[in-house]
């Protein structure tokens, strides 16, 4: 350790959060710098822990339901996909088809708006103002659609353990369809703003470089996986709810950077409206709700159940003591494993780079701390 | 009367009377137009992406400014306990001093400006470098890492697009064959064109490097509030922060004024020497009948009856303006005011239009934009000007 007099200026740490404006909640970097280059960086976590997994213990199982949906807030029907099909899986009951359409249109629309989250807030972050207001402007007709379903915008609790609380409210096709219709020539819009634009091109490519073999040791999911060019999306490999049903396509990226991330998660949102698109049309008749008994109380075993969330692959291993709470209830958040590539992302770039990088991953704080 | 009337001639005859007189005008009034192009500026960004912005404080947020002013006048003055104090205290001072300085040779109109000398564009661009001092001392004073970086970001950017902003004026002096600002704005009614004509790359340039000298997005780095917080006026608040406010905006106006009276024409009419053109003198009315004509159909679509009082009466002010200038004598004297105050107002437009369409260049993409490409581009643009002036 050199002694730090005040001619030895060559290194300065920074602390970029857990109160600044583009770590997306209360993350804490701590950042190395020399002049404006990264030479290491240190995540500092747990600012907004909350013990979910802890809650889990104490609650019954229709109980820990809504809990989930606080964790990724942004993607809360997807948790609570999840959530519902580990029990169904631990119980051995099948949530009926009607159900399982209902549920694949309203997590493919939660993909859509937690893309178009994120792509507001990525591109904010890149010095792009404008974005934001029209990603939010689309996304606030999906979140009219939950309201319209369930009452709730954000933590939407929109299932229950053996299918749905709720039918289909009059009108619901109808209005997934309006949305559909609408939202290509939106996708166009922000397209044309960010896609071609050299000062985009110039801040994307080539910055956070994650090969597929490093992606895979650093057990990276989602997005950030596909774009280094691995096909491996959940949906297709494991299929669950009515995926094995619809044609879609999985992106995936060539060089693993920062703009092929951003080419992913768009062409995700065209691949969801495809699987929207075919579900609507098709729902069929029946009930919302399997037969489950009152008191939710499972054999004792374990199960690991994952799906794929809007960030990655969301798992829950649940384990049961034959008792009406969990036993241990333990969450794979795709955000928390994604958050380690950071570092390795961002060494030997620049401080604006970190942005990009903390953007690209697609973070949501509320799920790496739980 | 008569006589007080005729002490008064005696005291404006006097050489230093009416720059006086135009000092006290300009700093009085100017930093309500600065407030207004920040509302300008909101209500634009609102436009662009699908809100209303301030709507609030008056008809249509048409007091946001003064509203703001008071805020920002009122608030704890705070200085950080590791600030160097003085230098904290005297860094916005220099950035707004220097800005409002550079005021002292804009031509505003051919009788509308303080002062002219012969080399005035130079006194310009040597007094905004002085502005950069209070950006660096501002960083520096504050003892805190965000502001540090901030500063050293902002020195770096401007002192390389300075290089840039200099040579491209050196294309429009080589023709304009002056420093002068009021003989620049007379070159271009001599030789029947205005220099954009003549230079268009150097516009361009002179563009690109003016949005970069004055720290405005897509070069806004130094104050990239996604990276480095608010960059080099994070630890400022209140009052001082207004001052770096107020010379940001100054600037902008400094570099428009530039812009306009080397390249587009200064306080000269499109085609001011066609004669038939010469209807194109009623604008000043006509754009302010049309103002208050907007203003009264505003007030009767409004639904409150405060506001319904306040558009009429902007209406009514607007109105009195568009007749005042149907009077000849009055014409004149706002002619050249007029058509100045439109050109800032379009380029001011420009910069708050590309602010809010463009992502941010990273530091070492825009060093390398200024040094790989515009300063071989602005010293290329010399050369061949001059070898066409010589061979023409």
């Amino acid at each position: 350790m050199p002694d730090k007099t005040f001619l030895d200026t060559n290194e300065i740490v920074i602390n970029m959060g857990p109160q600044h404006p583009s770590t997306h909640g209360v993350l804490r970097v701590i950042l190395k710098l020399d002049g404006e280059k990264v030479l290491g960086t240190e995540c500092i976590i747990g600012y907004l822990h909350r013990g979910v997994e802890k809650i889990a213990e104490n609650r019954t199982y229709t109980m820990f339901n809504p809990y989930v949906d606080r964790m990724d807030y942004v993607a809360a029907v997807s948790n609570g996909l999840g959530y519902c099909e580990a029990v169904e899986k631990l119980l051995n009951v099948q949530a009926p088809p009607r159900a399982q359409y209902v549920r694949t249109i309203l997590t493919e629309l939660n993909r859509i708006s937690s893309h178009l989250l994120w792509l507001g807030t990525h591109a904010l972050d890149i010095g792009a103002i404008t974005p934001l207001f029209y990603t939010f402007r689309e996304r606030e007709e999906v979140l009219k659609i939950f309201e319209a379903y369930c009452g709730a915008r954000l933590t939407t609790h929109a299932f229950r353990i053996g299918g749905l609380q709720y039918e289909t409210y009059d009108g619901f096709e109808e209005q997934v369809k309006a949305f559909c219709n609408i939202f290509p020539a939106k996708l166009g819009e922000y397209e044309a703003l960010l896609t071609g634009n050299r000062i985009w091109l110039g801040r994307t490519k080539g910055v956070g470089v994650l090969n597929t073999a490093e992606a895979i040791d650093l057990g990276v999911t989602g997005p950030v996986l596909r774009a280094s060019g691995l096909k491996w999306d959940i949906r297709k490999a494991q299929p669950y709810a009515a995926y094995e049903e619809f044609d879609f396509d999985i992106p995936v990226g060539e060089n693993g950077d920062t703009f092929d991330r951003y080419v992913v998660r768009m062409e995700e949102m065209r691949q969801s409206l495809r699987i929207i698109e075919q579900a609507v049309g098709r729902i069929p008749e029946g009930p919302v709700m399997a037969k489950v008994p009152k008191i939710i109380k499972p054999p004792a075993g374990e199960v690991y159940h994952s799906i794929e969330a809007p960030k990655g692959e969301l798992g829950y291993f649940v384990v049961s003591d034959g008792s009406t709470q969990p036993y241990r209830v333990r969450i794979r958040p795709p955000s928390f494993v994604n958050l380690q590539a950071l570092d390795r992302m961002v060494r030997g770039h620049l401080v604006a780079d970190v942005v990009a990088i903390i953007g690209t991953i697609d973070i949501v704080l509320g799920e790496v701390d739980r | 009367m008569a006589e007080l009337l005729a002490t008064i001639e005696s005291y404006l005859q006097l050489p230093y009377v009416l720059p006086t007189l135009y000092i006290v005008i300009i700093i009085a009034v100017f930093p309500l137009i600065a407030g207004y192009i920040v509302l300008l500026e909101r209500k634009v960004m609102a436009d662009i992406q699908a809100r209303l912005g301030p709507m609030r404080v008056g008809p249509h947020g048409l007091l946001q400014p003064l509203a703001d002013a008071v805020k920002l006048l009122l608030k704890e003055d705070l200085i950080p306990a590791k600030a160097d104090w003085l230098l904290f205290w005297l860094a916005p001072v220099i950035s707004v001093v220097a800005a409002l300085v550079a005021f002292s040779v804009v031509p505003f109109s051919d009788w509308f400006f303080i002062t002219d000398t012969n080399i005035g564009l130079l006194f310009i661009l040597s007094i905004s470098s002085v502005g950069i001092l209070g950006i660096i001392l501002g960083g520096w004073s504050s003892n805190s890492s965000y502001p540090l970086l901030g500063a050293l970001r902002s020195t770096a950017q401007m002192v390389s697009y300075e290089v840039a902003l200099g040579f491209a004026i050196i294309g429009g002096l080589m023709v304009a064959g002056t420093l002068s600002m009021q003989e620049i704005v007379r070159a271009q009614q001599e030789q029947h064109v205005w220099f954009i004509f003549y230079q268009p790359l150097a516009f361009c340039i002179y563009a690109v490097a003016a949005m970069a000298e004055t720290n405005r997005s897509p070069f806004d780095m130094p104050e990239a509030e996604s990276e480095i917080v608010a960059g080099y006026h994070t630890e400022y608040s209140g009052f001082r922060f207004s001052l770096y406010f107020l010379a940001e905006y100054t600037n902008i106006v400094i570099v428009s004024s530039i812009a306009i009276t080397l390249f587009l024409g200064g306080w000269l009419r499109p085609f001011p020497n066609v004669e038939w053109l010469d209807f194109l003198n009623y604008c000043p009315a006509v754009a302010m009948l049309a103002i208050a004509a907007m203003s009264f159909l505003g007030a009767v679509r409004e639904k409150r009856w405060m506001e319904q009082v306040g558009m009429g009466g902007l209406g009514a002010v607007f109105a009195l303006l568009g007749l005042l200038f149907l009077l000849p004598p009055v014409l004149t004297a706002v002619q050249g005011l007029f058509w100045f105050l439109l050109k800032v107002f379009l380029i001011v437009y420009g910069f708050i239009w590309i602010r809010f369409t463009f992502p941010r260049y990273r530091y070492d993409q825009l060093m390398k934009l200024g040094w790989h490409w515009l300063i071989p581009l602005a010293i290329a643009n010399i050369i061949v000007t001059g070898i066409v002036m010589v061979l023409l």
